[in-house]
């Protein structure tokens, strides 16, 4: 029914199925959508922050997916400014996921805010000392270079190719693409960075607080490498969920063992910075405040020192030795492994650094406070997954996403 | 005389005072017009811009000891007015006036963000989740002179500013550039019956303020009078609410020290 859309070369599910998963996707969407109506026109008290958890569950999704999403500056980095051929046959997918994950961080940056109506005042009467207006700032330039990255994309579509117009376009876009993985990655260094000066620059929360250089604390720097490490590998990860849904191979393995390669010694160079910013703070910054290390981690039903175990050890030391050892690539269950457990290193960082530096009491008679999402949170929080989704399914279906897929997964004649 | 500084106002609580009635919190609250909820059970989200914490020293009887201490907005000051909140502020909704020393919060400017609350460690500031009900009839009672907060906006202790600027319009209209230090008082401050708040200008050598506590300009506000003390000094948000307690544990309480450091440290 829809052949005429579909890339040349390469064969897609019957139409029925397609709109079948569309379908249940769709539902899903819709949730998060009565959610998403419900947080606007009833308020933020729909959700289950308070005043001891000013954020919560949409920073953390916020901050996670823009640390995810980074697969999509760094490889364009390594692509276009590094000049590391092979990768192109993955930048589209980076790119997409990149715009994903970038769309969906300022829709639920749209529903967090008490007041819609005026977050253009961020940018309006912006406050150059504040971390969160160069994070506005940084994360709408970049979106705007995602539009320009993914547009010669769509142009590569079947029927759309047939414009002269779009055809010249596209390929005039693509000639010119160095230039905006430049400002992409410019501006990508700040907005990954700034969003982890968010925390960092909160000196009366000693659980964030980080010493730095100039105007930026350490985690300005940590939240940047973490996010050049763990992009990738999300990167990865979503191919290998595609390839698995699509039963066929889409990049080859070559390509992917060379950005699990990169990822994993950008991950063993994050792991020791991370280490050493720890013990710093644990041993000089906290102390300094009348906070032992212990006391971050006690006292409470759920943040033990398990959690920085989990996020260092597991979710760093181990996938970065994967990564960076040929053996650890080659077996496809280790590279899974390993690029699982860097992703979730990620979320892990930025829920402690969200939830963790708020749940901690500073004032001495005051308490650990837990929290829990409420549904309309949740929802919200699977809004743009179910979003990333869809924007999945059309785009594979019907543009030219991995150029590789053709020579993979020849058809027969 | 016209003073070449700025003024910094300030409030020293008397903790061997306050007996945790109570009339502060409630005084503050119809003075500001802030709302509550039908059900306030729940204090995670309820506004209380001035809360009486409830302090023991964890002894058993007969050793036991209670002490209350009233905590409005400490209106930091920060290194040179840069305050947790008002650093982190993308839209400059909140500011640290060079002329008062009071963090002002602007309503009508804020986005509700919530940054500035999760930059305050002392939980000073309040979002408002829902929109203000009033009971039937009680509207009538609001002060004229506070605006009411809508949904979606972060409010604070304010240091009751429009009294500030109402006395202001009085010096002015009588020919005075200064204001005498019994014409700026706070809500809490003439509510507390034991006595117990004490405001005014923190760089006034004949301010009561400035001679209890003695605040030493050298080292960013820190008291000078022993029994002095602000609540966590060591973050360096340099606040300007002081306390007065002559019993130790109490001061020990006021900020966070590692076990081996035993003795309260200045």
């Amino acid at each position: 029914m829809d052949s005429a859309l579909i890339p040349e070369g390469v064969k897609r599910c019957e139409f029925w199925k397609f709109i079948l998963g569309l379908v249940v996707v769709g539902a899903v969407l819709l949730w998060g959508v009565v959610a998403m109506l419900l947080v606007w026109i009833k308020g933020l008290n729909q959700t289950n922050m308070n005043d001891y958890y000013g954020f919560a569950l949409w920073i953390w999704a916020d901050l996670t997916v823009i640390a995810l999403g980074g697969g999509a500056f760094f490889t364009g980095l390594m692509r276009y400014i590094f000049g590391i051929e092979d990768l192109k046959h993955i930048i589209n997918y980076a790119v997409l996921i990149g715009f994903i994950c970038y769309s969906s961080a300022l829709l639920i940056l749209g529903i967090d805010i008490g007041q819609p109506l005026r977050g253009w005042f961020i940018f309006w009467h912006a406050n150059v000392h504040s971390m969160l207006t160069e994070v506005a700032f940084c994360l709408s330039c970049y979106f705007g270079v995602l539009c320009i990255e993914y547009l010669p994309l769509i142009l590569e579509n079947r029927q759309l190719d047939r414009i002269p117009f779009f055809h010249n376009l596209g390929h005039n876009m693509h000639e010119i693409m160095a230039v905006f993985a430049a400002t992409g990655a410019f501006l990508s260094f700040f907005h990954q960075g700034s969003l982890g000066g968010v925390p960092g620059v909160l000196y009366g929360r000693p659980f964030s607080f980080r010493e730095g250089v100039f105007i930026w604390p350490w985690t300005f720097f940590l939240f940047t490498w973490s996010a050049a490490a763990c992009g990738p590998c999300f990167t990865l990860m979503i191919t290998k969920i595609t390839e698995a849904i699509a039963r066929k191979k889409l990049v080859a393995d070559s390509v992917v063992s060379l950005l699990a390669k990169i990822s994993g010694w950008m991950l063993a160079t994050y792991v020791i910075a991370k280490i050493i910013d720890t013990w710093y703070w644990a041993s000089v910054t906290a102390p300094s405040m009348g906070f032992s290390l212990m006391e971050f981690y006690s006292n409470n039903p759920l943040y033990g020192i398990w959690i920085l175990f989990a996020e260092i050890v597991v979710c760093g030391v181990v996938p970065a030795m994967i990564l960076i050892t040929e053996k650890g690539r080659r077996n496809g269950v280790a590279l899974m492994t390993a690029v699982v457990l860097a992703v979730l290193g990620a979320c892990l960082n930025r829920w402690v650094m969200v939830l963790q530096v708020l749940a901690m009491p500073v004032l001495t008679f005051e308490n650990w406070v837990m929290y829990y999402p409420s549904w309309q949170e949740v929802a919200t929080t699977i809004l743009p997954v179910a979003y990333g989704v869809i924007l999945i399914m059309l785009s594979y279906r019907y543009l030219p996403v991995f150029p590789q897929e053709k020579e993979l997964n020849p058809i027969e004649a | 005389m016209i003073r070449e500084i700025g003024k910094k106002y300030g409030m020293v609580i008397d903790l061997d005072k306050c007996t945790g009635c109570g009339a502060c919190m409630v005084a503050c609250m119809a003075e500001n017009n802030v709302p509550f909820k039908k059900d306030e059970s729940n204090k995670l989200d309820s506004i209380t811009w001035m809360r009486v914490y409830k302090l023991t020293n964890g002894k058993p009887y007969p050793d036991v000891d209670v002490c209350y201490i009233p905590r409005p907005c400490m209106h930091c000051e920060g290194e040179h007015g840069h305050s947790p909140c008002v650093s982190v502020c993308p839209s400059v909704a909140t500011d640290y006036s060079m002329e008062t020393g009071i963090v002002s919060q602007i309503y009508t400017r804020c986005f509700g963000c919530r940054y500035c609350m999760a930059a305050c460690p002392y939980h000073a500031r309040y979002f408002n989740w829902w929109d203000p009900v009033w009971p039937k009839g009680m509207e009538k009672y609001l002060s004229p002179n506070v605006s009411v907060r809508m949904r979606g906006v972060v409010e604070k202790c304010s240091f009751c500013f429009h009294r500030y600027q109402m006395a202001k319009d009085k010096a002015y209209y009588e020919g005075r550039r200064e204001l005498e230090e019994s014409e700026y008082q706070t809500a809490c401050t003439q509510a507390c019956p034991a006595g117990a708040i004490t405001f005014g200008d923190l760089n006034n050598p004949d301010h009561a303020v400035h001679q209890m506590v003695e605040p030493d300009s050298r080292y960013a506000g820190r008291p000078k009078n022993p029994k002095a003390f602000r609540l966590l000094e060591r973050l360096g948000t340099n606040p300007k609410v002081y306390y007065l307690s002559s019993r130790e544990w109490v001061r020990q309480a006021g900020d966070n020290y590692l076990k081996n450091e035993g003795k309260l440290r200045r």
